[in-house]
C-alpha cells in the first residue's frame, strides 16, 4: 500500500520509497524531517473540500504537509 | 582597537530562534540584507558576563548543512565562513525546540561536530512541559559535548544562564568532531540521546492535535479561514477609524499652528500646503497599516499561518502554484516589497517567479490610504445585513477582485511565460502557541517605522517636488492655478490618455507622482485641491473628502479604485522585483501586464457603473 491510501489515523511504516519519482531538492527535504525509510508515519489530514490534495502527515513529533505525488511514491505498511 | 566579535543563532525553522534573538537584543536590532542576495539578516547586540559586546545575528532557519533552498545555502556558507562579505562567527548558539529532540538534535550534532564554541539552547521548555514531556538537560550536555541550556524566550528564563555559557564555551575547544556521519546515523544517534533525555512522557491529548482537527477540517477549515479574513478587513477598518481621526486632528492643528506664527509666503505654502498637506495625508494611515499588520503577526506567530498555507495549497495548486505562495502573498497584502523577499522560500524557481510576478496583485497597505479615502468620500455608512457594513464590504470586494486577478495571472503565467514542471509543497506545521506581546511589538515598530520612513523620505521629497510644479508658474487673476502650473500641464498630456477610462485631470495628475509609491496619490490629490482653494480668501480649508465628492460622480471614484487593484505604481516594487530576477526583463514585463490589466479594469468599471446609472 502506498501512504497515500493509508486510513486517517492509522499507524504505518515506511518500506520503500522510489526517491526517482520525486524532484531531487523534494527527496533532500522530506529526509530533512524525517520523512525515509523505516520511519513511523500517519496521516492525520487529507485534502480540503472532498479533495485528497495536501496530506498533513504525523512523523515524530512533527505535523508535516506533504502532496499526494510524494505519498504516492512511498510504500508503507500498517503497524 | 579589537573588532567586535560574533555570535550565530542556528537551528532547525519553528525552533523558536526570532523569539530567542528578541529576547537577547531587545528592540534595538538592524534589519538589512546579505550582501548579494536578498535574504534577511538580522543583527543585534548581546552583552558577555564580562561586559564585552558582541554582535548577535539570527541565520535563517535550516535543516542541515546541506542547501535546499536559497535561505538555507546563507545558513551554510555563513556558518563555514564561505560567505563572502560577512565575517564567520566566531561562536555559535544552536536553537533546538525542546519538545522536538529527535528531530532538532540531527542539525544540533553537525553544528557541533565543526568545532566551534558552541552553546545549545534548549529552547520552548515550557510548551514541551504542556505537552507532558520531562527532560533532563544534563544528560543531552554529556551526550552532546557542550552546555545545554534550558531557555524559555518568551519568559526571558535561561538568559544570563546562556551568556555565561557561551563566555565559558569560547575557552573550550572541542576540536572538529565526526563531520562524516550520514544523515541516518545522525537521526539514529538523535533518537537515542532524545529517549535518554525525557525521562518521563504522559501521553496528553495535545491541544495541537485537537486544534488542527478543527482548523484542518476539510470542509470547516476553510470556512474558518475565510471568516478569519474578513474579520480581519472589517476590524482594520472600524479600529483604526479612532486613531486615524486622532492623527488628522493633530495634522490639522500643526497647520493652523503653522499658518499662525510663519508670516504668509513662499514658506508658509510650502510648508501649510506641501508638507503637511502631503505627509500628512499619508500618516494618518499608519493606524491602519499597524493592526493589519498586527493580524499577520498573530498569526505567524500563533502557528496559524501554516494551517493556512496548507488549506490554501489546493487552490493555489489549481492555477500552477503551491501552499506555500499563500505567505509571500498574504504578506504582500501589508507590502509587496517584504512579500517578494518572502518567496525565496519557494523552492521551485519557475514557482517563485509566478509568485513574483503576482505579488503586487496583493492589496498592499499603500492601496489602503487611497482605497479608505475614496471609500469615506462615496460609500454611505451604512450596514447592509447584521453587522456588516457597507464600507467594508467595498473593501473587502476590492482585496478580492486582486485576489482573483492573482489566481487568474497565476494560470495565465504558468501555462505561458513561466511554464515548467508542476511544483510540490512540503511544509512543517509549527506547534500553536500563543503570540508574545513584545515580539509582536518589536515586529509592528520595525514595520511602522519603514513605512515612516518612507513617508519621511520618498512621499516627502514627491510631494514637495509636486508642490512645485503646482505652484509655478503663478497663475494670473481669473486663471485657476492648477490649470496654468507644469504639473497641470504633464496632467493634461496623460488625461488625454486616460480620459476613456474616466479619469479627470485631477486623477491623471495624482497618477504622476503615485508611481512613486500608491499612497502618494491621495497627498498629491490633497496637494493639489489645497493649491487649488489656497488663494481663496473665503474658502474654508475643506476636508479631502468633501473635495472629491464635489468634483468626482461615483462611476469615476469606482474606476480610480478599480485601477489601483492592478496599477503596479510603486518604484520600490520594481526595484525589488529586479533585484530578485536579476535583469529588467521581468520588472517589465510585470509593469506592462498590470498597467493593461489597470487600464481595462478601470475603463470596464466606469461604463459599466454609468451604465447603471450609478452618480
Amino acid at each position: 500500500m502506498t501512504l497515500d491510501h493509508l486510513p486517517l489515523g492509522t499507524q504505518a511504516r515506511i518500506i520503500a520509497v522510489d526517491w526517482s519519482r520525486l524532484v531531487a531538492e523534494e527527496g533532500a527535504r522530506l529526509r530533512a524531517l524525517g520523512i525515509d525509510e523505516g520511519a513511523k508515519i500517519a496521516v492525520a489530514h487529507r485534502g480540503v473540500f472532498g479533495g485528497s490534495d495536501p496530506l498533513a502527515v504525523v512523523v515524530g513529533r512533527m505535523t508535516v504537509a506533504v502532496r499526494r505525488v510524494h505519498a504516492a511514491a512511498m510504500d508503507v505498511e500498517a503497524l | 582597537m579589537n573588532r567586535q566579535r560574533k555570535v550565530a543563532l542556528v537551528g532547525n525553522p519553528n525552533a523558536g530562534k526570532s523569539a530567542l534573538f528578541n529576547a537577547l537584543t531587545g528592540a534595538r536590532q538592524k534589519i538589512a540584507n546579505y550582501p548579494g542576495v536578498t535574504v534577511e539578516r538580522k543583527a543585534g547586540r548581546m552583552v558577555l558576563p564580562s561586559g564585552e559586546p558582541m554582535e548577535l545575528t539570527d541565520l535563517p532557519g535550516a535543516y542541515g548543512l546541506d542547501p535546499t533552498s536559497p535561505d538555507e545555502e546563507v545558513t551554510s556558507k555563513v556558518i563555514r565562513g564561505e560567505f563572502v562579505g560577512e565575517a564567520q562567527p566566531d561562536a555559535l548558539i544552536v536553537v533546538i525546540d525542546a519538545s522536538n529532540l529527535e528531530q532538532h538534535l540531527v542539525f544540533a550534532q553537525e553544528i557541533i561536530a565543526l568545532g566551534k564554541p558552541t552553546v545549545v539552547a534548549l529552547n520552548m521548555l515550557d510548551l514541551a512541559e504542556r505537552d507532558g514531556l520531562v527532560l533532563d538537560p544534563a544528560v543531552l550536555e554529556q551526550e552532546l559535548g557542550v552546555q545545554v541550556v534550558p531557555t524559555v524566550a518568551v519568559r526571558r528564563r535561561g538568559l544570563a544562564e546562556l551568556a555565561e555559557a557561551l563566555a565559558a564555551a569560547e575557552t573550550r575547544h572541542p576540536g572538529p568532531g565526526q563531520t562524516d556521519l550520514s544523515l541516518t546515523e545522525r537521526r539514529f544517534a538523535a533518537h537515542a540521546m532524545a529517549s535518554a533525555a525525557i525521562l518521563s512522557e504522559s501521553q496528553r491529548h495535545r491541544l495541537h492535535a485537537r486544534l488542527d482537527r478543527m482548523l484542518l477540517h476539510p470542509w470547516l477549515g476553510p470556512i474558518v479561514l475565510l471568516a478569519l479574513l474578513f474579520v480581519i478587513f472589517q476590524a482594520v477598518f472600524a479600529w483604526a477609524t479612532p486613531f486615524s481621526d486622532a492623527l488628522e486632528a493633530g495634522v490639522g492643528a500643526l497647520s493652523g499652528l503653522a499658518s499662525a506664527t510663519i508670516p504668509a509666503g513662499f514658506v508658509q505654502d510650502l510648508i501649510v500646503q506641501g508638507l503637511l498637506a502631503g505627509v500628512g495625508a499619508v500618516v494618518v494611515f499608519l493606524p491602519l497599516i499597524v493592526i493589519l499588520f498586527a493580524f499577520i503577526l498573530a498569526m505567524e506567530q500563533s502557528g496559524y499561518m501554516a494551517r493556512a498555507a496548507f488549506l490554501m495549497d489546493r487552490m493555489m495548486a489549481g492555477v500552477g502554484l503551491s501552499g506555500r505562495s499563500f505567505i509571500p502573498l498574504l504578506s504582500s497584502f501589508a507590502c509587496a516589497i517584504p512579500g517578494i523577499m518572502a518567496t525565496r522560500s519557494i523552492p521551485d524557481p519557475k514557482d517563485r517567479l509566478t509568485t513574483i510576478l503576482i505579488a503586487p496583485l496583493m492589496t498592499c497597505s499603500a492601496r489602503l490610504p487611497v482605497y479608505a479615502v475614496i471609500i469615506a468620500a462615496f460609500i454611505p455608512q451604512r450596514t447592509v445585513g447584521a453587522g456588516i457594513g457597507l464600507q467594508g464590504l467595498v473593501l473587502f470586494a476590492l482585496y478580492g477582485s486582486g485576489v482573483i486577478g492573482a489566481l487568474i495571472a497565476a494560470l495565465v503565467l504558468r501555462r505561458s511565460f513561466t511554464k515548467g514542471a508542476a511544483s510540490g509543497f512540503i511544509m512543517e506545521m509549527p506547534k500553536y502557541q500563543l503570540p508574545n506581546l513584545k515580539d509582536m511589538a518589536i515586529g509592528l515598530w520595525q514595520r511602522a517605522w519603514i513605512f515612516l520612513r518612507r513617508a519621511g523620505t520618498i512621499i516627502f521629497m514627491v510631494t514637495i517636488v509636486l508642490w512645485l510644479l503646482l505652484s509655478f508658474p503663478k497663475a494670473g487673476p481669473g486663471e485657476s492655478q492648477v490649470d496654468v502650473s507644469i504639473a497641470g500641464r504633464l496632467a493634461n498630456g496623460l488625461a488625454v490618455v486616460v480620459e476613456p477610462i474616466g479619469f479627470n485631470r485631477d486623477m491623471a495628475l495624482a497618477l504622476i507622482p503615485a508611481m512613486a509609491a500608491r499612497e502618494v496619490a491621495v497627498s498629491s490629490l490633497a496637494t493639489t485641491y489645497a493649491v487649488d482653494t489656497g488663494d481663496d480668501e473665503d474658502a474654508e480649508a475643506v476636508a479631502l473628502g468633501d473635495q472629491l465628492k464635489a468634483r468626482w460622480t461615483l462611476p469615476m471614484a469606482l474606476a480610480f479604485l478599480a485601477w489601483f487593484v492592478f496599477a503596479p505604481q510603486c518604484l520600490s516594487t520594481i526595484a525589488v522585483a529586479r533585484r530578485e530576477t536579476n535583469g529588467w526583463k521581468w520588472p517589465a514585463f510585470m509593469l506592462a501586464y498590470l498597467f493593461a490589466l489597470a487600464y481595462l479594469a478601470a475603463g470596464a468599471t466606469f461604463w459599466i457603473a454609468r451604465a447603471m446609472g450609478l452618480s
